[in-house]
């Protein structure tokens, strides 16, 4: 469904400051796939996705989604059968317009935006309906402005905004990651039901172990620019913090040892 | 009475370019110099369109092309080469001075014999009336329609819009364009009005435009439900009347752009204070109406 092939992306080429990401990345990734995506700081996980939207463009290689190789597609080609929510909630939503509003735009993307009327009443009772599903009481304020919503509320919407156009790839960069410990659950929560039931593919970056174990069928661990871990199926069901955090253990004892030597 | 008459007609007439600038300034939030071109080249275009005859109506609607082209210019310039947004605009109003220039042949055509807009018996004040409110409603019906949706959240986030699969830049050279038609509009209406077109009429435009949004925000902005566009006007019309008021005191007409610089100052400086107005539709609502200034967060 997802092939990335032969990535190559480079930063700073040719100065002191090169700094090389992926060489010769690649991943395959099946349609329905709900993967969590974690790794340290610097291990690509952003940059990974970011190559996927088309925010950053890669040097080489090849990114075939349904087929369709989108390696020279501008970001917002991309976006058009791709949907991401970031870490930080207003980046998904406009805040000066309402969020009937909001989902007027988000219903609509992939089509034209011309002179028709930008919110139909029509819609009115299915965004209330899916509104509705967030048990937040989002749809009885449809008419209040994104500004005044908490960050998770923004989220939320956010997560709704980005899924009710039917994405072929959703990527979530963190998205819980700037909201308290229980409206983050709430909001994985959240993404695994609305994931699972449209049976979007979706790539979850995390920082939260245990997100990354509980939620999907799959889990990569990224350690400078290549996949070290790679668990799925049954495997992926009998996973425990602890043995994740041996395989952390791992490479840092690595990193470890070559620094003692370095400077032995 | 004449005073005021004059207040409102030039009110009005200013009123069509601060909804330009209330486009690029508000909305887009992209600081437009372009105006300070465009305005001028809207009046040089219809004038000179004038002398030779053409239908001033056909002349005035022309006038909003060159307008929107200029805007084009300067968006293709930001979007395209990566001109900063201040910057390229800049070098479009510099760029303008020449052309309106060569449009008009000399700095200052004079429009006596030409007909104009105005020239049949309706009053004035009742065809720049129409044309402005005319404008107004169009510019807020746009901001309902989808396309109209995208240029709110091109100002307001601008990773929204390309997450919806739409090319920012064409958002916003298309407003710039509109802004700039709306401020060369108002530029062909002023020239017919006080029956000339002069090269330096576009100096310190974006100010004015400016100081009317801005003055329109802060005695306005406890009416629930009013339309920016309204208080974009109104302010325009406040505007004028300050500078007339200030011509009243004794200062003369020279003191005018100091005076617009004085206006904005005292504007931004009472924005955020709440002034008490004689009229308190906050209290016979019951304070709803408190959400109207959400810019923040």
């Amino acid at each position: 469904m997802l092939q990335i092939q032969n990535l190559y992306k480079t930063f700073q080429r040719n100065t002191i400051n090169e700094k090389t990401i992926f060489s010769n990345f690649k991943v395959d990734i099946n349609k329905g796939d709900f993967i969590t995506v974690i790794g340290s700081n610097g291990a690509g996980k952003s940059t990974l996705l970011n190559l996927i939207s088309g925010a950053i463009q890669a040097d080489e290689g090849n990114i075939i989604l349904n087929k369709k190789d989108l390696i020279q597609l501008p970001e917002h080609k991309r976006s058009k059968i791709i949907s991401r929510v970031f870490q930080d909630p207003s980046f998904g939503t406009s805040p000066s317009m309402t969020i009937l509003e909001n989902l007027s735009m988000a219903v609509n993307k992939g089509k034209k935006f011309n002179l028709s009327m930008g919110v139909y009443k029509e819609n009115i009772p299915r965004f209330k309906e899916v509104l509705s599903q967030l048990s937040l009481g989002l749809e009885n304020m449809i008419d209040t402005k994104v500004g005044m919503l908490s960050g998770g509320q923004r989220q939320a919407l956010s997560l709704v905004m980005a899924t009710i156009s039917n994405p072929d790839l959703l990527l979530l960069d963190e998205h819980t990651a700037a909201l308290d410990p229980k409206t983050s659950e709430r909001i994985v929560e959240l993404t695994e039901k609305i994931v699972l039931d449209k049976n979007i593919t979706t790539l979850m970056v995390t920082h939260n172990l245990h997100q990354a174990i509980n939620q999907g069928n799959r889990l990569l661990m990224l350690h400078q620019g290549e996949i070290i871990l790679d668990i799925k199926g049954e495997e992926k069901k009998s996973l425990t913090i602890e043995k994740l955090l041996s395989y952390f253990d791992k490479i840092q004892d690595n990193q470890f040892i070559s620094d003692r030597l370095l400077f032995s | 009475m004449e005073l005021w008459l004059t207040i409102l007609e030039q009110g009005l007439i200013f009123g069509i370019m601060t909804l330009g600038v209330y486009i690029t300034y508000k909305i887009l939030d992209f600081p437009d110099l372009t105006v300070d071109g465009s305005f001028p080249l809207g009046a040089a275009v219809a004038a000179s369109l004038l002398q030779s005859g053409i239908n001033p109506f056909i002349a005035t609607i022309l006038s909003f092309g060159a307008g929107a082209l200029a805007g084009g210019v300067t968006g293709i310039l930001h979007t395209k080469l990566k001109i900063t947004n201040l910057l390229s605009s800049i070098l479009v109003m510099i760029g303008l001075y020449s052309i309106n220039l060569r449009v008009m042949g000399k700095a200052n055509i004079p429009l006596f014999q030409e007909k104009t807009i105005f020239t049949n018996d309706l009053m004035p004040i009742y065809i720049i009336a129409f044309i402005t409110i005319f404008m107004k409603i169009c510019l807020d019906l746009f901001l309902k329609t989808k396309l109209g949706f995208l240029l709110k959240a091109t100002g307001d986030n601008p990773k929204l819009i390309t997450s919806l699969g739409i090319d920012i830049g064409t958002i916003k050279i298309m407003a710039l364009m509109l802004a700039n038609g709306l401020v060369a509009l108002s530029g062909a209406i002023m020239a017919q009005h006080q029956r000339f077109a002069d090269v330096g009429m576009g100096t310190g435009v974006i100010v004015m435009g400016l100081a009317a949004i801005i003055l329109g925000e802060t005695v306005l902005k406890n009416i629930p439900f009013i339309y920016a566009t309204t208080m974009a006007i109104i302010g325009s019309i406040l505007y004028k009347a300050s500078t007339a008021f200030a011509l009243k005191l004794g200062f003369p007409a020279t003191d005018l752009k100091l005076i617009t610089a004085i206006i904005v100052v005292i504007a931004l400086a009472l924005r955020y204070k709440d002034i008490k107005l004689p009229w308190r539709f906050k209290e016979l609502l019951g304070g709803g109406s408190s959400a109207t200034n959400t810019e923040s967060i």
